[in-house]
């Protein structure tokens, strides 16, 4: 099976890969690129747990072919932080204990990531129909909603400083 | 061992410190099952039965082994024929025999899913492809799924060797029925003829998974001696160990088994599906093996916990008191015997104080994968009906549910359904909170009810090891023997600290693989921040007296003069001496010279877990258009004894009552005519979301337990137990319909609500 | 002389149907091997299959659990969790 390769920026560098026709972003991401943080809960575009964030908006990697990538930018949880620097939601999330197994983590934090891009005041509805995407079964969700609003919070202050 | 009496003074049990594995799992770092790779490593993939109920006539895999690719395959004829062997395993005893029967189909395939071979190949696409190339002959036989129709004279028989356990005479027919159990206590017949009010139902519940997000994934590496490496997730290494050395015949020493990070459990991981697979076939391919299991695999290969009927009738004067109380109780166990038919008899009544029970349960066969442990097994199952039941007895009395239930609640000095008397319980002390908690006085508007109901479980004990090792430079590492399911190692971080008087942030922990820390049983029924907690305060109470030795060592003293305090030593009193505190930092520092490393390792069987009680207040919200029911508010009301750390306490009790909403509204298996499952996947397997919850309010409520040093009692399954009877009771409130039947899903409730026009 | 109750249809099959026994035993190892004695294959079936309950407190695998004569015992079915 011939192999095609694909140019792309992942988490702000160039990032060249091989890949088969039917091997999917997430298969690449995870077996080619080693970056496992994104991860398969479903395969099926259901849970969330793949996601990432493509040229800003927020995509279920398992639901996108890996020669779809071509050209484009992608964002993964190892792109949130800076260095060592954690990222807002990250923070909220360790402070308010929205994490129990932590598999979820890294697609919800995404998730919540490409909430705040865009909108750095949502309401507690506005949260929950945004991350609705994102299956959790360990925390029941109460953690997570309110470590995004916190998160908010957070930024909004900082915007203004 | 001595009970830490709550001083204000305790300095790290009790607060809320950030996990140390945390910053490893926001930035994606944390290894999961599926995230670990070794070199050489190939794929294995395995090939399941798509029939429910078929004879195995043959299994031909010639092609598969000639395509290009391909390393090995791998069939029952690889696994050795266990004979019949009851062994205690995750809820109710299991044969090893099914258990290897299970993980690889010898002569039968009993389910939609069953594993009938399996192949290691250089990539998965060729692995896929060398599974289609697998020839397999079934003689296609009749199926049968649902619990009544199993249990039917004329029901197709699963196993010709199956007689039922519990019935006098002994049955010379075979039969689906595994066993029935029968507990009594006093005289139902008299306590009926007592009673002034009866009320009687039959209830039922669909199956459901226990729904973890990452599917089961391991790396097996078989060397050429048979000293092999298990990388697994799973809720216990040891465990894994022990099956897989059963399953296959191999010393326990020759198999190190490295737990994963576990992406959920909630007891679907105690068991083991892929490792012994994948042994197989890296001992056939000399190579290391991964196998993954896709979401589609889950559903169809792996337990989920029973659907059930339940028949309940309760008798009680028109004070209250409950006279008498009976139920029949029928489990699905799947393919092979051993649902949590136990527990569920033992809990349904728990949380009463009743003289005249009569419970009666059946462990039944049937053609869906083996069932597996689910939070607080059979009893979610049992308290929907019985506290269901419990509601209409207190609206036929005109009481108050919780008016009803403290006028029935077992105490301390109780005497259980089950048998013994109760010790240091909470159970009013939750009906109390959540009778003066505001939310039981709001108001409520049109279609809108609230529902009430309380749960039970026993918690659980058992053998755990830790180890408390200090560095050269006074910080600690403390080692534990159970995966960390939901924060666990976190809370032995801070007993650790508490006890040796240091900041957690100097106290870190590691989950260890089978050959780095003592034995320990698995992690499930709410043991882990009980037993392993008490194995590490044990192992740092014993390096706090290492310490003190050393301490009078350098100061020429008796050890019996020293004190430990706050992280330092101290002479004890003027007598002593009159010498500078040492810290754990001076005295490390010397270790070498007093006597050598300092730490201890110790392996317990921690007995005296103490029992967890709930009471839940559920308000919904039903569209009588739709058939939607939306949860408006939620308070979970627990005994948890003493929370070690609150935040991870919280979230058991909200992650329990999220799957118990889950169970109550929309999860289900859908088959087919064909006995196949409609819907192995997310997108029609409904779990909540998100947007169908609001916040839920933990109320964490303290009665210490006596037997463990901070107090701490299992938390992590009573959460589970009330959830779909409080909201099938706030149902009935809003609209006046009784559910009888879960899940109350919109098409459900829609056709109730029009039968009750 | 320890009153030991037996919950539950399993252990009731070796036993006749009796569920109260007096056992002379100061443990639960002794009691285990009278129990066997009496009514051979249940010290196996306790051994494996059943927990403790002594004065309230479960104990599972407990050989040297202590038994008094005044204590409350129940043999009750062993329970893990999930």
């Amino acid at each position: 099976m011939s192999r095609t390769h694909v140019s792309t920026v992942i988490n702000g560098e160039q990032t060249d890969f091989l890949c088969e026709p039917q091997q999917t972003l997430l298969d690449v991401l995870r077996d080619e690129l080693n970056l496992t943080g994104s991860k398969e809960g479903c395969g099926s575009g259901d849970c969330g747990a793949c996601s990432v964030i493509l040229d800003g908006r927020l995509v279920c990697s398992c639901l996108m072919l890996a020669v779809e990538a071509e050209g484009h930018s992608i964002q993964t949880i190892e792109g949130l932080a800076t260095g060592s620097k954690l990222h807002p939601v990250q923070q909220k999330f360790l402070e308010h204990a929205a994490l129990q197994c932590g598999f979820c983590t890294p697609g919800l934090l995404v998730a919540a990531k490409a909430l705040l891009d865009r909108n750095l005041n949502p309401t507690e509805t506005e949260i929950r129909y945004w991350i609705a995407g994102n299956l959790c079964r360990c925390t029941g969700y109460d953690k997570v909603v309110r470590a995004i609003q916190d998160a908010a919070a957070e930024m909004r202050a900082e915007k203004r400083a | 061992m001595t009970f830490i009496e709550k001083k204000s003074g305790l300095k790290v049990v009790g607060t809320r410190p950030i996990r140390p594995d945390g910053v490893e799992k926001v930035t994606g770092r944390a290894a999961f099952g599926a995230d670990m790779s070794m070199p050489g490593m190939v794929f294995g993939k395995v090939k399941r039965s798509p029939h429910a109920h078929a004879k195995i006539l043959s299994i031909k895999t010639e092609k598969a082994q000639a395509l290009k690719g391909v390393l090995a395959v791998a069939t029952a004829e690889d696994f050795p024929n266990i004979p019949s062997e009851e062994a205690f395993m995750g809820e109710g005893p299991m044969n090893f025999r099914d258990l290897s029967r299970n993980c690889m189909a010898r002569g039968k395939a009993l389910y939609d899913g069953h594993a009938v071979a399996a192949v290691a190949a250089t990539t998965e696409a060729i692995a896929n492809a060398a599974l289609d190339l697998i020839e397999v002959e079934y003689q296609v036989l009749p199926h049968v799924i649902d619990v009544e129709a199993a249990m039917a004279p004329d029901a197709p028989l699963l196993h010709d060797d199956l007689f039922t356990q519990g019935v006098e005479p002994k049955p010379t027919k075979p039969s689906n029925v595994a066993k029935r159990v029968h507990f009594e206590l006093g005289d139902v017949k008299a306590g009926f003829r007592e009673a002034e009010v009866v009320v009687e139902g039959t209830y039922a519940t669909a199956p459901v998974h226990q729904a973890y997000i990452e599917p089961h994934a391991c790396i097996a590496n078989w060397n050429a001696d048979g000293q092999s490496h298990v990388w697994t997730s799973s809720q216990g290494q040891f465990m894994v160990r022990a099956y897989c050395a059963k399953l296959l015949g191999m010393p326990i020493a020759n198999l190190r088994v490295t737990p994963a990070e576990i992406g959920g459990g909630f007891g679907g991981k105690t068991l083991v599906y892929l490792e012994p697979v994948a042994l197989v076939l890296s001992r056939k391919s000399g190579r290391p093996v991964k196998m993954v299991m896709s979401r589609e695999e889950v559903f169809r290969g792996t337990g989920p916990t029973s659907g059930a009927t339940v028949w309940v009738k309760l008798g009680a004067r028109k004070d209250g008191r409950i006279t008498a109380a009976e139920t029949v109780l029928k489990y699905q166990a799947g393919a092979f015997p051993g649902s949590p038919i136990g527990p569920g008899c033992m809990t349904g009544f728990a949380m009463y104080d009743l003289k005249n029970v009569d419970i009666t349960g059946y462990d039944v066969v049937s053609n869906r994968p083996k069932v597996a442990a689910y939070r607080a097994p059979g009893a979610p199952i049992a308290s929907f009906a019985v506290e269901s039941a419990m509601d209409e007895l207190a609206r036929k009395l005109g009481m108050d549910p919780i008016a009803l239930r403290e006028k029935n609640a077992a105490k301390d000095g109780t005497k259980a359904a089950y048998g013994p008397t109760f010790k240091d319980i909470g159970y009013v002390e939750t009906l109390e909170a959540a009778k003066t908690h505001p939310h039981y006085k709001t108001k409520l508007g049109p279609n809108q009810g609230r529902g009430v109901a309380s749960g039970f479980w026993f918690n659980i004990g058992g053998e755990s090891s830790a180890a408390v090792h200090v560095a050269e430079d006074g910080t600690v590492a403390v080692v534990s023997s159970n995966p960390d399911i939901g924060g666990s190692r976190a809370s032995m971080a801070m007993m650790a600290a508490e006890v040796l008087g240091i900041p957690v942030e100097r106290c870190r922990p590691v989950v260890a693989d089978t050959s780095s820390i003592g034995y320990s049983f698995m992690t499930g029924g709410s043991r882990v921040t009980f037993a392993t907690g008490m194995a590490t305060v044990q192992a740092a109470e014993n390096v706090v007296e290492q310490l003190k030795k050393r301490a009078a060592m350098i100061w020429e003293i008796s050890p019996d003069a020293v004190e430990w305090k706050d992280g330092k030593a101290y002479p004890a009193g003027p007598n002593a001496g009159n010498f500078e505190p040492l810290s754990l930092e001076a005295i490390a520092a010397k270790s070498g010279k007093t006597g050598g490393p300092i730490g201890h390792e110790i392996s317990i069987n921690a007995q005296g877990a103490g029992p967890g009680f709930g009471t839940h207040i559920c308000d919904v919200e039903v569209d009588k258009e739709t058939g939607h029911v939306t949860i408006l508010r939620y308070t979970a009301v627990q005994d948890v004894g003493r929370a070690i750390h609150p935040s991870y306490v919280e979230g058991q009790i909200q992650g329990g009552v999220a799957q118990g909403v889950g169970w109550a509204l929309n999860e289900e298996y859908v088959y087919d005519s064909k006995g196949r499952l409609e819907n192995p996947g997310f997108l029609d397997y409904r779990v909540p979301v998100a947007s169908d919850l609001p916040m839920i309010e933990a109320v964490m409520v303290e009665v210490p337990n006596p037997r463990h040093p901070f107090g701490a009692r299992g938390v992590g399954e009573v959460p589970i137990v009330p959830p779909m009877a409080a909201v099938a009771n706030a149902i009935r409130d809003a609209i006046g319909v009784r559910m009888m039947s879960l899940p109350m899903s919109p098409p459900k409730l829609r056709a109730a609500i029009d039968k009750a026009k | 002389m320890p009153k030991v109750h037996l919950t539950g249809t399993a252990v009731r099959r070796f036993t006749g149907g009796q569920t109260e026994l007096e056992v002379e035993a100061k443990t639960f190892r002794r009691l285990v091997l009278e129990l066997d004695q009496r009514f051979p294959g249940l010290g196996r079936q306790v051994e494996d299959g059943m927990a403790i309950a002594i004065d309230g407190t479960i104990y599972q695998d407990a050989y040297n659990a202590p038994l008094a004569d005044g204590s409350e015992i129940y043999l009750i079915p062993r329970i893990a969790g999930g």
